[in-house]
Order: C-alpha cells, then structure tokens, then sequence
C-alpha cells in the first residue's frame, strides 16, 4: 500500500531515509477520533495519538482489552475476531489505514504475540516464512536475511548451529525473540509488540528489553505493557489508557511519569489503582 | 439420634451393589459381543489360512481355491474410494474451520454432513447404482464402486479433518497473517501441515470403514464369481471386481454349494475382520504417538 517504500526495498535504512526525507517530523501512525467495538461493548472511545517516527512509544492500561485493541487497530488483526469494528480514522505515513489492503499494510507493519508463537518449523523456517510469502525464492538471499534477522533479535549467536532444529525446542525467551526475528525479516516500518514479556521470566524479559531499545534504533516500537516499570525502562513515549478505553494521556514518557496532568493517571502511577 | 445415623446403611449399601453390578454387566455384553465374534471367526476361519488362500483364485465355484482375487478388488475399491473422496473430505473440511463462520448456510451444510453419516449403507448403494452407474455411465465397475464407498465414508473424513483444523492453535494462524500471509497462504503452509496427522487418522478410519461395506458395493461394482484377473488398468477400472464382503454375503445366500465351503467362508471373514481391527488399531495408535509428540 505504501507505494513510495517499494522503490527503496533494498535495505531497511533506505526506506528509513526515504521516510525521513518525506514524512521527518510528521507521526508514521496517527488515530483520530478512533472508537473501536466488539459487537455493543465499546473497546476504545474517541483515540486520538501520534505515533512519532523515532523511538519507542508505549501503550499502558491498567486494566482492561483497550490497549491489545489498539495495537490491533494498527495491523488491523482486529479483524479476525468475530463482530470486531473500528470507527474513526487511523493512518499510516498518511495513508488511510483502515481503507488499506490489510495483507500489503502487515507487510509493513509487523507483530510480536503476547505469548510466543513460533510456527510447528524449524528456526530457519520459521524466519524465513515471511520472506517466502513475499516471493522470496532464493536459497542465499533467505540464508542471508534469516542470519540478519536473528542477529537483529540477538538471538543469532545461541542458535547459529541448529537452524535446522525445531523452533520448540528453544526456551520460552528464546522463542520470543525467534519471534521478534521472524517480524523483522519481512523488513517493516513498524514493530508492534503486544505484551511481549508478559509469559517470560525476568531475565528473558531483560533481553527482550534490551533488544527492543536496539530495534529503537531502525524502526519504529509500539509496545504494550501493563508494566509500569517496563514502560519506564523501554519507552521514549507513552500513551496511558483508562477505564471505559479512553486516552488519558499521552506524552514523552519522562514527563507523564514524573508530573502527569490528568489525575486519574496520577493515581494510576502511585499504585492507587490498577 | 447418632445411633440412627447407621439405621439405613445396609439396605444404601445393597442398592449400590446392585447399581454397581449391573452397570458393570452391561459394559461387559459389549465386550462379550466382540469377544464372541472373534471367537467364532478365527476358531472356525483359522484353519483355511495359509499363504495360497491369501495368494491365489478360486476354483471349482469358488468351493475350492483362494481368495487373493477378493483382497485385490477390496483393495482397489477403498483406495478408490479414498483417493476420490479425500481432496473432497479435506477441502469441504477447510472451508467449515477456516472460512465459513457460523452463518445459517454453514449450519445447514453442517446438518447435512452429519445426516449423510446416519444414511443407511444400502442407501448409499442405490444412489451409486443411479447416479454412477446409470446416470454417469460408469456401469457397474470398480469405479463406480470406489465412488459410492468415497461418497460413504465422506463425513467420516470431513469431520475428522475439521476437528484436526480446529486443534491447530489460533497463535499460528495470527502469526502467519501478522507476516503478510493471506488466509490461503496461513492455510497451506502452516495450518494444514500442522493438521495433517488428524486428518490421516480420519482417512485410516475411513478405509476401515469402506474395506467392510457390503451394501454400497453390491449393485455397484461386485462380481460374483470371476475366473481371472483382469489384465489392464482399464479392464480393472471399468468391469466388475470381487470383494471380501460380498464374498463372504454371496457365499452365505446365492451360492447354493456354499455350504461345501464353510471354512473357506469363515477364513475370508477372518481376513476381512483382522484387516479391519488393523486399519482401527493403526488409527489409534498413530493418533496416540501424534498426541505424546505435539510440542505446542
């Protein structure tokens, strides 16, 4: 769907710059005015956010489907769920997102699960799906984004010598991050991570951190968290949501932190509720 | 009050042991059932195995000779009926998990799939003889045959096939689209291979269950006696065959020698019999070893 990304599919810091150049300064995702039902239950009400280009923004609700419903909205993997709809309007680097081709736009905007979803393949099939489907034939050229991509997700070093293994024989961490590696072999803008440490232990979740602030670097981050700690140490941005699916507040993260403007959110980062 | 407590413990006790014995019984007739059969069929077939009764024809009106005529045809009309109805059983089977949803015209189909499994067999024979026979022109051949037992064991594969789709995790399919796959492409490359051991369990019960039909078989495609085997594919596809249930049916009632034949009817009974507890078993312990190896 993004017309002007095809010519510079080569590398990802190419489309980088080519965005840069064209959209530097605007948000790559914006909502307007976003409500979002399942069947009569209303998910979000009235969103309205920018996705800056740069860094990563977090996505926090203390409880509640709103903010999984959200990151859906953006790859609009809503739509598998019977009854789902989103009203409003929501773009990628300008164009209407929600009127897009949803097959070409996940192309462009990657996933990563709550819990790890490796396909029943070996690694190597696993990362090189996404390539495959896009029509990549090549036995070197999947060998060489399948190699990038797990270094990507610093995941290359453990299993450099068991490509051929099956992906569930990694630990759960690992899973995760062959996960994130599968995401970013298909080169997209955007990386949306829906709770992606939630079924992790602490140092697994340390890694995927890590790993995270370094992906910060070539594209952009959209991750979900109920973590108020985890929001803290990842995010540059954070949109807080609040009962009933509304935005609350939405900010650089150091700010909204440490003097939010909405007092339910304040109370929120206390501890007082959630 | 406390000495009353104990007042009517006998007579619950004896109601639970006739409860008890009872249910147990009637577990016990079904066992019985097979049991007695079993018994009846090797003790009386076991005598006519031997490697030239499973190997060559019969002779002399089929009261003398062997049966490897009748395993043949029974053999070529299941994998008939398997090869025809698979690609149907399987297709039918995507479109139900992955694609129709929960609409009115989903259900109907789905009343449908189930009321073919309750069709009587012979009803299924007569369709073969109007609709493959007669209106196809097929003839009563093996073709003919292997199509009426596909259409016959297709509920057995569609159901089995979809609750295989539908034990795929929602995770991989979520994965595949995050990546850009089409719901086809989810389908073919990760949903269906994950599927693939279900649904073989699904065929192997089917042909257990088409290898022992008689009454779809009997206007459609069975030979009664045949003094050779037919020499090209052609000939084999195209005329009528022999088969180990019609055998064993016109051997009981049509052949007025057949009862110079006993043992030689119960031996094809036997072989009948343990090629079905085959395919059953296989079944079971194929799903078995799928189940302990699943990773997911």
């Amino acid at each position: 769907m993004v017309d002007a990304t095809k010519e510079s599919t080569r590398t990802e810091l190419s489309t980088r710059e080519w965005i840069r150049r064209n959209f530097d300064g605007r948000p790559i995702i914006e909502t307007e005015d976003l409500s979002f039902y399942y069947g009569k239950d209303r998910a979000l009400r009235g969103i309205s956010l920018s996705v800056p280009l740069d860094g990563v923004t977090a996505i926090m609700e203390p409880s509640g489907c709103g903010k999984s419903t959200l990151l859906r909205a953006f790859n609009r993997m809503y739509e598998l769920y019977h009854g789902a709809r989103a009203e409003g309007r929501v773009t990628f680097l300008g164009q209407d997102l929600l009127k897009a081709d949803p097959v070409a736009l996940r192309r462009h905007i990657g996933m990563v699960f709550q819990r790890p979803n490796p396909f029943p393949k070996s690694i190597f099939e696993n990362v090189a799906y996404g390539p495959r489907v896009h029509g990549m034939r090549k036995r070197s050229a999947l060998k060489e984004i399948v190699e990038s991509s797990l270094h990507r997700a610093a995941l290359w070093d453990e299993v450099k010598d068991r490509l051929k293994d099956s992906a569930f024989s990694l630990s759960g961490g690992q899973q995760q991050r062959l996960c994130i590696a599968r995401a970013l072999a298909v080169r997209p803008e955007v990386l949306l991570m829906d709770e992606p440490c939630s079924a992790l232990d602490p140092k697994a979740t340390d890694k995927i951190e890590e790993t995270t602030r370094e992906l910060a670097e070539e594209l952009t981050v959209v991750i979900v968290t109920h973590n108020l700690q985890q929001a803290g140490r990842v995010s540059d941005n954070v949109a807080v949501l609040l009962a009933g699916g509304e935005l609350a507040e939405f900010g650089p993260t150091r700010s909204v932190f440490e003097n939010p403007q909405d007092e339910r959110v304040a109370d929120y980062l206390c501890g007082r509720f959630g | 009050m406390i000495a009353k407590l104990g007042k009517d413990r006998g007579k619950r006790e004896t109601a639970q042991a006739i409860a008890f014995s009872v249910l147990t019984l009637a577990s016990l007739v079904a066992f019985f059932a097979l049991a007695l059969i079993l018994y009846i069929i090797i003790s009386k077939g076991v005598g006519a195995l031997s490697w030239e009764f499973l190997s060559q024809l019969p002779r002399k009106g089929m009261t003398e000779g062997w049966i490897y005529p009748m395993i043949l045809g029974s053999f070529y009309l299941t994998a008939g009926a398997l090869v025809s109805a698979l690609p149907f059983g399987i297709a039918s089977a995507i479109w139900l998990a992955e694609y129709a949803g929960g609409g009115l015209w989903v259900r109907t189909i789905r009343i449908g799939v189930n009321t073919l499994a309750g069709v009587p067999s012979i009803v299924f024979g007569l369709l073969g003889l109007a609709f493959f026979v007669n209106v196809l022109g097929l003839g009563a051949s093996l073709l003919s045959g292997a199509f009426t037992l596909g259409v016959l064991i297709l509920p057995i594969l569609i159901r089995a096939s979809e609750e295989a789709l539908r034990a795929v995790p929602n995770e991989f399919r979520e994965g595949a689209l995050a990546l850009g796959a089409t719901r086809w492409r989810a389908v073919r490359t990760v949903v269906l291979p994950t599927a693939i051991p279900g649904i073989m369990t699904g065929a192997i019960l089917g042909i257990g269950r088409a290898i022992g039909e008689t009454a779809p078989i009997l206007f459609t495609a069975a030979a009664i006696y045949k003094t050779r085997l037919p020499d090209t594919l052609y000939e084999t596809l195209t005329s009528r065959t022999m088969a180990l249930p019609t055998h064993i049916f016109y051997m009981a009632t049509e052949n007025p020698r057949g009862w110079e034949a006993k043992d030689l009817q119960f031996g094809a009974a036997l072989v009948l019999l343990g090629l079905v507890l085959i395919m059953n078993l296989g079944a079971v312990t194929w799903r078995a070893r799928v189940r302990r190896r699943k990773e997911w």
